[in-house]
């Protein structure tokens, strides 16, 4: 067991992570287009067709896990972030700038789904429902933490000012998502949702836990490669980078 | 000796702080100009129909005035990064927590207040009676703290970077939603003829929260930009 | 007494010194030399913890100056390239506002003495602003003066001084080690001390 604690740290260093992430990311993404396809069938063919809104609303099953990965990964990102300030380790603080990207797209993308989604729904392209305005702020939230990140030259002042960024953010995430669930009832306005009897909930589910799931393994891949970019870019003055066979130009 | 330093060193830093803007003289007015500006513009935008403006007057004031707010905050400790003073005060003996409080406390006092005191007239521009104009005041005197404070964070984070003042409001805009549904809401409830009480116990909660983390963040963050 | 411990210090993608190490007793000064950019500031943010290093560890009496915290800030002055004077304000508000932040609020009396001293208590009710260069320096080394302090990390303090007030600043910390206080300079001038300094090269 003790053999296994020893093996993992050595992964904490960007030299013996990198053909490791290379290896892994190809297999995440392999998963990622099996569980996609396999929700996208569940989402189009298995799920019936809604009574009040008709085909329209399938669009859910991207908006909706669309908007679980941008909360769920802004969580991870900020884990790692802290991780990297606490522990002062420079993978760590790569992970979470791998990540931000991906998050910050699928935030973007449950906006566009939700204008989407809205559209046919209520004639407008944009409602300014609870869930939508959180996750404007959360988009604004990752722009915010990329771009800080992007303004400092120093790469090690970077990683720790934006971790700072990333944990306040997490801690206000819930009371963001308060206020504007309060300040969304307090003027009573309309909701992008569905309003259903519990039968078709099932299907409807299972759907969305599978677009998740291919979400995720999507996330794991893409971040996987772009922490690989990140390294070779922060390392590229370090020997174990120029020897690689694509530094090698 | 411990307690007795550190009230001396918060003290000194509010008193040199309001001696510096008392020689400019530029703090409170640009940001006072700025709040006036701002509601001055948008009856020129929306149209000068008062039942529509008296409507929009919670949002639109308090907006304005966390825009005021916002745009001081470059100003709160770039001066001090800049000409090696903020050096001084993370060496000095008392902790620094307590000097980020006094810094904000300072600015708060020429950049905050200012604005609690100013909007009654701007919302007797709109219409509003008195009791709303009573709560407008109220709100904004427990909201501008909690601003400042968690301006004071985005200021800490970006010392001597390239863009600082677009940056800060793309850092502390979404940090801001809460304070502003709170305290506009409670100013919106006076409107519409219902209790605030609700909407400004949570104000007053937010303000409690950031009083306990924005120091330590800001702390840690000015350490951190200068390293 | 100060220790320093295998000290390496990287900015961005250089590596600036590497394998620093010495210790002072009470008494001893350091003299910091090296070309520019070979990292003198850098080692004495190090010192003064304002700065981490990326290897290497600093004491002071035996306990890490991390874990000390805001007692080793108690003993320690750090005098660096900017003045941290406010432009606006006159050498007598700045030197009581300096002295509050010590959490020691010293008398004008004390304050006079101190920019008398250094010859500058000319000059107390202009603004820093409309001072020169080298006034404004000594203006920030009067505060050494002021503020009683067992160990001082200064960083070019030469800078813009003519040869009295060189004079008048070497004696200062003449008498300072004297005083059994420790001392670390960097300056691309000689500094003239009668007391003995080691020196320690970066290149």
């Amino acid at each position: 067991m003790s053999n296994g604690i020893v093996h993992w740290f050595r992964f904490a260093s960007p030299q013996s992570f990198y053909p490791l992430a290379g290896k892994m990311a190809p297999w995440f993404a392999a998963l990622a287009g099996l569980l996609g396809a396999a929700g996208l069938w569940i989402a189009f063919f298995v799920a019936p067709t809604d009574a009040q809104q008709g085909e329209s609303y399938r669009i859910i099953f991207v908006h909706v896990p669309a908007a679980w990965m941008s909360m769920f990964l802004y969580v991870v990102m900020a884990a790692w972030a802290g991780l990297g300030l606490v522990l002062n380790t420079r993978l760590s603080s790569m992970m979470a700038h791998a990540i931000a990207p991906t998050g910050a797209m699928f935030a973007f993308l449950a906006l566009w789904t939700g204008a989407l989604w809205g559209r046919p729904t209520w004639g407008t392209y944009w409602v300014w429902d609870a869930r939508l305005t959180s996750e404007l702020v959360l988009f604004f939230l990752y722009l915010g933490y990329m771009s800080l990140n992007a303004a400092i030259d120093d790469p090690r002042r970077g990683d720790r000012a934006s971790a700072v960024l990333a944990l306040v953010g997490v801690l206000n995430v819930p009371i963001i998502y308060f206020s504007v669930q309060w300040w969304n009832t307090l003027h009573q306005g309309a909701s992008v949702s569905l309003v259903r009897a519990p039968s078709m909930a099932a299907t409807m589910l299972t759907g969305m836990l599978v677009m998740a799931l291919a979400f995720w393994m999507y996330s794991i891949a893409a971040a996987l490669a772009r922490v690989r970019a990140i390294m070779l870019e922060r390392e590229a003055h370090m020997q174990w980078t120029q020897q690689l066979p694509e530094a090698v130009t | 000796m411990s307690s007795v330093s550190a009230t001396a060193a918060f003290r000194g830093i509010v008193r040199r702080d309001l001696r510096l803007a008392a020689r400019r003289k530029s703090e409170p007015l640009f940001t006072l100009g700025f709040f006036v500006l701002v509601a001055s513009l948008f009856p020129l935008g929306v149209g000068p129909e008062p039942e529509l403006l008296r409507r929009i007057a919670p949002g639109v004031l308090w907006v304005a005035a966390l825009l005021a707010s916002m745009l001081a905050l470059g100003r709160m400790l770039s001066a001090d990064y800049e000409d090696g003073t903020l050096e001084q005060t993370v060496l000095a003996p008392v902790p620094l927590q307590l000097t980020v409080c006094a810094k904000v406390l300072a600015h708060w006092l020429l950049s905050g207040l200012p604005l609690v005191l100013v909007s009654p007239l701007l919302a007797l521009q709109y219409g509003l009676p008195a009791d709303v104009i009573a709560h407008l005041a109220l709100s904004l005197l427990i909201g501008t703290p909690a601003l400042s404070l968690i301006g004071a964070i985005a200021a800490s984070l970006t010392l001597g970077v390239r863009g600082a003042g677009v940056l800060i409001a793309l850092l502390v805009l979404p940090l801001y939603v809460p304070t502003l549904v709170f305290g506009a809401g409670a100013v919106d409830a006076v409107l519409a003829g219902l209790s605030p009480s609700g909407n400004l116990s949570l104000l007053g909660a937010v303000l409690i929260l950031t009083l306990l983390f924005a120091p330590p963040a800001a702390a840690a963050a000015i350490r951190i930009s200068l390293e | 007494m100060l220790d320093a411990t295998d000290l390496e210090c990287v900015r961005g993608t250089r590596r600036l010194f590497k394998g620093v190490s010495f210790r002072l007793v009470p008494g001893e000064c350091l003299f910091v030399q090296g070309p520019n950019g070979s990292g003198k500031t850098s080692l004495l943010r190090i010192l003064s913890g304002l700065a981490r290093p990326e290897r290497g560890e600093v004491r002071w009496d035996g306990q890490a100056i991390g874990s000390i915290g805001p007692e080793y800030h108690a003993l320690l002055a750090y005098c660096g390239h900017a003045n941290a004077l406010k432009e606006d304000l006159t050498p007598v508000e700045n030197l009581q506002a300096a002295a509050a932040l010590d959490g020691r609020p010293s008398t004008l009396e004390a304050v006079r003495e101190a920019l008398d001293a250094f010859g500058a208590g000319a000059f107390h009710v202009l603004p820093v602003r409309a001072l020169s260069q080298g006034q404004k320096r000594r203006v920030a080394l009067a505060r050494l003066r002021l503020c009683a302090r067992r160990l001082w990390l200064l960083d070019e303090p030469l800078a813009a001084l003519d040869a009295s007030a060189q004079t008048t600043f070497a004696a200062m910390v003449d008498r300072h080690l004297a005083g059994a206080g420790i001392a670390v300079l960097t300056s691309h001038q000689p500094v003239g001390l009668r007391a003995p300094t080691r020196t320690l090269s970066l290149s």
